[in-house]
């Protein structure tokens, strides 16, 4: 999106965004189709590793970077692949990305490396992924998958940084590691175990409907 | 090498460290599939094959990856295992039963991006099971998805006549039904060893 048109009337810069044709492929992950709240995928790997806001911020990230880029691969390759196996294509696709990834991980942070073990590898079967290249990145060009990749990669990823706060603050009484609660608050113990990622899932979608159900005047 | 003994892997993979409630893999199929404890069943049953299968390939690939030298394959090559079986898998279902090929729909092929497969041979690999041990790890991994999948489906089979409120209906309350399943399994928590 490096050319925004000079919109001559005195709508402002944010609505001559809005209008922007390639703008809604940006956009429109982050919120009204985000891929959590309203298109409930990709969670299978996501809310293992939720229990913490930083295990979160990483995950969501590394699952960004893999969406942009088979995103990228999959557009300027879909010419080439025959369409019986393009399904196991995409898949060699995102396993490759995914084993860089893990590899950047663990030269980084070799603490953040153990607490996401093999949920990293396990980024390969996230459906958000597979459902992108399948349904956008394979019928557009390269610079609407890219929009559409970083859009819902931000997208996933900020969702994933919503729950993860919300179960290390009730969970540890803390958020990115550092501890603000009083010291005599007693800790959710509920919310860092397996039960509590469903719980918080489950609080954040029912936040969402509200607005929805409001929105359209029920 | 690991020497934990079968029971208790067992019993840990399937009731204790359920794939489904405690690691959160196979979320997608168990909340798409769940609403029919036939379909669940039979869901479940598809699963913990193509698990057992290609836990044991992954058994070999691993040991034939350790002696090239070439670790960086593995995630690769355990894909296309998973990704070759659910094909045959899918072949034999509309083969032998039309029908069931029908219930289970866009699902069979997307068993192929159930996490719990995937995870299955990632985690053995990583534990150093032996080849008796992956299988056991694999039956009961599959074994315990389709307990918690028969389990979500009776609840929501009831589900269904009791009255929801608006916001929640759909996602939100089969979620809600998850976590309280998930805190009645942490009870099993002191049976392995």
């Amino acid at each position: 999106m490096s050319t925004i048109p000079q919109n001559k009337s005195d709508k402002g810069f944010f609505s001559s965004l809005a209008n922007h044709p390639n703008t809604d492929e940006f956009t429109r992950g982050l919120w009204r189709d985000n891929p959590v709240f309203v298109q409930v995928l990709g969670m299978c790997p996501s809310l293992a590793v939720s229990n913490s806001a930083i295990n979160a911020l990483a995950m969501g990230l590394a699952t960004a970077f893999v969406l942009l880029m088979s995103n990228i691969l999959v557009s300027l390759l879909k010419d080439f692949i025959p369409k019986q196996v393009r399904i196991a294509s995409y898949i060699l696709i995102i396993a490759t990305f995914v084993t860089i990834i893990d590899y950047v991980i663990q030269a980084v942070s070799i603490d953040l490396h153990k607490n996401l073990g093999a949920f990293i590898s396990l980024i390969v079967v996230n459906c958000l992924i597979l459902s992108r290249a399948e349904a956008f990145a394979s019928k557009n060009n390269v610079s609407k998958s890219i929009l559409d990749g970083l859009g819902m990669g931000l997208g996933f990823t900020f969702a994933l940084l919503c729950i993860g706060s919300l179960r290390e603050i009730f969970g540890s009484g803390s958020l990115f590691g550092y501890e603000f609660m009083p010291s005599n608050f007693e800790k959710w113990v509920i919310m860092v175990l397996p039960a509590g990622g469903f719980f918080s899932l489950a609080f954040l979608l029912l936040i969402f409907n509200y607005f929805k159900l409001k929105k359209e005047g029920l | 090498m690991n020497n934990e003994s079968l029971w208790s892997i067992f019993i840990n993979t399937s009731l204790i460290n359920n794939f489904v409630l405690a690691y959160f893999l196979g979320i997608c199929s168990f909340l798409g599939v769940s609403s029919k404890v036939e379909t669940g069943l039979k869901m479940g049953a598809a699963v913990t094959f193509v698990m057992v299968i290609s836990a044991l390939c992954a058994y070999g690939i691993n040991a034939l990856l350790t002696a090239i030298n070439a670790p960086f394959l593995q995630l690769i090559s355990y894909i296309v295992v998973i990704a070759s079986t659910v094909q045959l898998v899918e072949m034999f279902v509309k083969k032998t039963s039309p029908a069931l090929f029908k219930a289970l729909g866009i699902f069979l092929p997307l068993i192929t991006t159930n996490c719990a497969i995937l995870a299955v041979a990632l985690f053995q690999t990583s534990k150093g099971y032996g080849l008796l041990q992956s299988f056991v790890y694999a039956l009961g991994g599959g074994i315990g998805f389709t307990l918690a999948m028969v389990l979500m489906a009776g609840l929501r089979e009831q589900l269904v006549f009791s009255e929801t409120v608006s916001v929640a209906k759909g996602t939100v309350i089969v979620l809600l039904v998850a976590g309280i399943l998930s805190l009645s399994f942490m009870g099993f928590a002191g049976l392995g060893g």
